[in-house]
């Protein structure tokens, strides 16, 4: 077993041992998932050791019949755009077994539920046959409906049940996506294989009068954007993470969130490079409405949750601008390679950061509410007083939330700009309306809730604990160092990167669309 | 073949009919209280049949007794199917407290003549076996709805099943007449021929054939507009029977369908491994692919509204029928498959589901929503199968559920753009049963109280949960082996034109 797979199914091996503690124990049950994620975890950073910087292909691959009838395989592989992102979730899920540390209600389940929805992320980034990249794509969808609709707020089930429809209904259509690619391109699930054999099978396939690389880009762009979320699919989002439990809306906007771009980003860019140019305007357009959109409904909001979820619609929108940006290589827009890595690596890093920031920002959210038992931004007031270490880290965090220069934020948000800039001029100074209004409803909510007179009834409201801390430190670290030294995680990346455009601009045929 | 050459062909018939007459011969000698020992007889029996038919020499494909039924793999893959199901029903009806107050022999009894009416259904190619082997189903299916004989709700199933079956075998078997009008034979295979040289002035007689034969198929396998029993029947009859009635006995129809449909209507295409052609003008294939959209989408839609559970099972039931029926317009070779395939996979699932409701009710005594309040927390065995049943239902990977999905799906993908529209359709519908089979696990697992006491199902009923359960995942994952299965299978007896 390689490590790949290792790293995939230790989690399930984790839920086992979970299922045979008696559920009385649950001090044991707590110690062997942090056990479990914390392997995994270290797992995960011995792979970044052994990964070969210089090669953006895919490294320690896994091959093995599955079902040899139908020519499905288990293959799995990482390179640089899954990298990240496999050491992001395996950072995270450690992180969250302690936020989630002092839940009361069935802890066997809850943990249980939350090792499968490792494996179940896990496994999405890793694989690299389809058919098995599907299964792990649903397998997260059971345990996130638990984990939300069992531990979760007032309107919980709701929220569930909302979050599942919404992602069933774009994952059929992948579905339909995939059959359709495996029928046109020679029978096979094989990612790889598929990426070589797709853009010239699609040439010319029609159905229902439209080119079939476009149907099949629409299809799995909407079962992609559903996890986003994209514009007009997002009304799930700030419903599952206001309801879910601390732990699993760090997961939600940490890592769910990035499935979708990566979907797009593995699938879409490098399966159908055409489409890429076909639809890059509207991929910068949605992006305008997600950064304009999200940072208004942000502004709105009175509940502090609602507001950081809202401000991932608005981050994730800066991700898209930058991933549209990858035409900036092509000819006819003047060979601009430094553009598009610009951008590639903006939108990627841009995954990354968010993920590290909204995690911080949800788990900081959890921690005030545990003490106040409320998250009404305007019934708080003068805490900076009270509590000032935790002021000075939410202040952090907030500054990294609004893309302050020398943290994080700022640096794939700006790689984002200046990549899409050369190519979609007019997006991009619409999009900075979205910075300001970034800024404006971190900064207000920073002011109503720290600063102004301490409201009398949070006199005793006890300072950030040293368990919490220990949760929101390392991302904080993470957040600081990245924005002071992005270069090594731009050096995993960047070999990837300039594969995924060099296959979209050399692959596509821009009149053949 | 005639007669007697036929016989070799046809020893696990023979020694089941010997098992039914045995069954009644050992009822006169047990108790009524411990009359449920019958059933070992029988499951003895069918585990004999079974190997039988295991062992049977399939290199061989003929059809037996002039002409009526044949033998094929296809065929045994069915009886195969049936046997399993019945065994496993068998079995759950040691624990049906339902049937407690009843002597039980007959019981036994019945569902064994039903598989004899199931064994000759999945392999007649005679209208007139068509015919009888339907009806031999159906009657025994309409004693054993009514079997609680003290309870009303069970007296009204039976009646209404008999009107509707009644009503419906009327129907086809005029259908029937007239098709063997316009052939002049009852053999599939000479309607093949006659169908195809046709004249386009007899085109409406065919289509008037079609819609009467289909009514009765319909009614089988309870496809909208021909679902009205469904419902009563389902929630009336015994638990046992019902699950039994939404899984065997539409495998047998779907099995006569293929035939029907694909040596009758069209070339037979599909059992060769080709794609098989229309050979005549009537618009079947659309015809039939717009029965199983409505027949889908009616059956989830109404099944959101259902505050019985096993009502709610009856309505998706119907659906299920409208996604397996799915595979039939696209007349490959695939789509047999993929219907096979689902088969499989929906067998364990539904029996599991249906199972699950006897064991919940003979806890608390209820079928509706309201009696699983919480129970997840209390029978954490039942609630976590039963999710398993729910999510597997939903077609969710990593389900058998979804592995029936996904070759019904590739079948239709696979056979061109012009049936894409299916596909999504079928997605969508997916999407909304998700609703009302989660809804089931909400209430087990969301509301309610938790109770800090566990009650454990008796022992056999775990032993028959796992046994559904099981299957329902591994199948999810590898399924190799029933891939194996039913490509070995996908030999039809045909007869060269």
């Amino acid at each position: 077993m390689g490590i790949l797979s290792l790293l995939i199914w230790l989690p399930i091996l984790g839920m086992i041992i979970i299922g045979f503690i008696p559920r009385e124990y649950e001090k044991h049950i707590k110690i062997t998932a942090a056990c479990t994620t914390g392997i995994q975890l270290l797992l995960s950073l011995s792979l970044w050791k052994q990964f070969n910087l210089g090669n953006g292909e895919m490294q320690f691959m896994e091959r093995l019949q599955w079902i040899p009838s139908f020519n499905i395989a288990y293959i799995l592989g990482v390179d640089g755009l899954s990298l990240p992102m496999v050491i992001l979730t395996a950072l995270l899920c450690f992180i969250c077994v302690f936020v989630s540390w002092n839940i009361s209600k069935s802890v066997k389940g809850y943990f249980a539920l939350f090792l499968l929805l490792d494996t179940g992320i896990v496994g999405v980034f890793l694989s690299l046959d389809f058919f098995l990249f599907y299964v792990f794509w649903e397998v997260m969808l059971l345990p996130m409906y638990f984990l939300i609709g069992i531990w979760g707020g007032p309107q919980r089930e709701y929220a569930a049940i909302k979050f599942f429809l919404y992602t069933l209904f774009g994952s059929v259509l992948m579905l339909v996506a995939i059959l359709g690619l495996y029928f046109t391109c020679g029978k096979t699930f094989d990612i790889l294989e598929l990426m070589k054999i797709a853009p010239e099978a699609l040439q010319g396939v029609v159905w229902w009068g439209m080119s079939g690389i476009k149907v099949i880009w629409v299809l799995l762009f909407i079962g992609f954007a559903i996890k986003v979320p994209v514009f007009p699919f997002h009304t799930w989002l700030p419903l599952a993470h206001v309801e879910a439990p601390t732990a699993i809306s760090v997961i939600l906007a940490g890592i769910l969130l990035k499935l979708g771009v990566y979907g797009i980003l593995r699938i879409n860019y490098g399966l159908m490079p055409d489409g890429v140019f076909w639809f890059s305007g509207a991929l910068a357009f949605l992006g305008l409405i997600n950064v304009i959109w999200g940072g208004l409904c942000a502004l709105a909001q009175t509940d502090l949750k609602k507001l950081v979820a809202y401000s991932s619609v608005n981050h994730m929108g800066y991700s898209l601008i930058g991933m549209a940006a990858v035409i900036a290589a092509s000819v006819s827009n003047g060979t601009n390679l430094k553009a598009a890595q610009a951008g590639m690596g903006g939108a990627v890093f841009q995954m990354f950061n968010h993920g590290t920031i909204s995690a911080m920002l949800f788990i900081l959210v959890g921690v005030i509410y545990e003490r106040a038992h409320h998250r009404d931004i305007e019934g708080f007031g003068g805490l900076a007083v009270q509590m000032p270490i935790y002021t000075g880290i939410t202040a952090l965090a907030f500054f990294a939330g609004l893309g302050l220069p020398g943290l994080s934020g700022f640096i794939s948000e700006a790689m984002c700009f200046i990549g899409a800039f050369p190519v979609f001029r007019g997006i991009v100074i619409a999009s900075t309306i979205g910075i300001l209004l970034n800024a404006a409803y971190f900064l207000w909510a920073f002011q109503r809730i720290f600063f102004g007179k301490l409201n009398k009834k949070y006199n005793g409201l006890p300072e950030i604990s040293r368990l919490e801390l220990f949760t929101v430190v390392p991302l904080l670290v993470i957040t600081i160092f990245f924005g002071i030294y992005p270069a090594p995680y731009l050096d995993i990346i960047a070999k990837t990167m300039d594969m995924i455009i060099n296959n979209v601009v050399s692959l596509s045929t821009i009149a053949g669309m | 073949m005639n007669n007697f050459q036929s016989l070799p062909f046809y020893w696990p018939e023979l020694i089941l009919t010997g098992i039914i007459v045995l069954t009644i011969i050992i009822d006169f000698f047990i108790d009524k209280k411990d009359s449920v020992k019958v059933s070992w007889v029988l499951i003895i029996g069918l585990f004999i049949v079974g190997l039988a038919i295991y062992f049977q020499d399939k290199s061989r494909v003929t059809s037996l007794f002039m002409d009526a039924i044949v033998f094929d793999p296809f065929a045994s893959f069915f009886k195969i199917l049936v046997v399993i199901a019945t065994v496993f029903i068998s079995v759950v009806s040691w624990e049906n407290d339902e049937l407690s107050d009843y002597r039980k022999g007959e019981y036994f009894t019945l569902l064994g003549i039903i598989v004899l009416g199931l064994f000759l259904m999945v392999s007649a190619i005679d209208l007139l076996m068509v015919y009888l082997s339907i009806e031999v189903v159906s009657i025994m299916s309409f004693i054993l709805a009514g079997y609680l004989k003290q309870n009303t709700g069970s007296n009204e199933a039976a009646l209404k099943y008999v009107v509707y079956g009644a009503f419906s075998s009327g129907i086809m078997l005029f259908g029937l007449s007239i098709l063997y009008g316009l052939a002049g034979s009852t053999n599939y295979f000479d309607i093949q021929q006659a169908v195809q040289n046709l004249d386009e002035s007899a085109n409406i007689a065919l289509v008037m054939a079609l819609v009467m034969v289909m009514a009765g198929f319909g009614y089988k396998i309870s496809v909208v507009p021909f679902h009205f029993w469904t419902p009563d029947v389902y929630e009336g009859a015994p638990t046992t029977i019902t699950a039994y009635l939404s899984v065997a006995p539409k495998a047998g129809a779907f099995a006569m369908m293929v035939r029907f449909f694909n040596q009758v209507l069209a070339d037979g295409g599909a059992m060769t491994g080709v794609e098989g052609i229309s050979t005549t003008q009537i618009p079947w294939p659309e015809l039939l692919s717009l029965l199983a959209i409505i027949t889908m989408t009616l059956g989830n839609l109404i099944a959101i509204q259902q505050e019985n559970l096993k009502r709610m099972l009856a309505y998706s039931s119907i659906a299920h029928a409208g996604y397996m029926m799915l595979a039939l317009p696209v007349m490959s070779s695939q789509g047999v498959y993929a219907l096979m395939m689902y088969l499989v996979m929906y067998l364990f699932m539904n029996l599991g589901a249906f199972s699950v409701v006897i064991a919940v009710k003979n806890k608390t005594g209820g079928e509706t929503f309201n009696d699983y309040r919480g129970l997840g927390w209390e029978m954490p065995l039942i609630g976590i199968v039963m999710t398993i049943f729910m999510v597997s239902l939903t077609g969710l990977p990593p389900t058998a559920g979804f592995i029936g999905k996904f070759y019904i799906f590739a079948a239709l993908v696979k056979a061109g753009p012009q049936f894409y529209y299916l596909v999504i359709l079928a997605g969508i519908n997916s999407v909304i049963s998700l609703y009302y089979y989660l809804r089931v696990v909400k209430v087990m697992f969301l509301e309610g109280d938790r109770s800090e006491l566990i009650i454990q199902p008796p022992l056999v009923m775990i032993g028959v949960l796992l046994l559904a359960a099981i299957p329902t995942i591994l199948f999810g994952v590898y399924w190799s082996p029933i891939a194996n299965w039913i490509d070995y299978s996908m030999t039809f007896f045909i007869q060269t034109i």
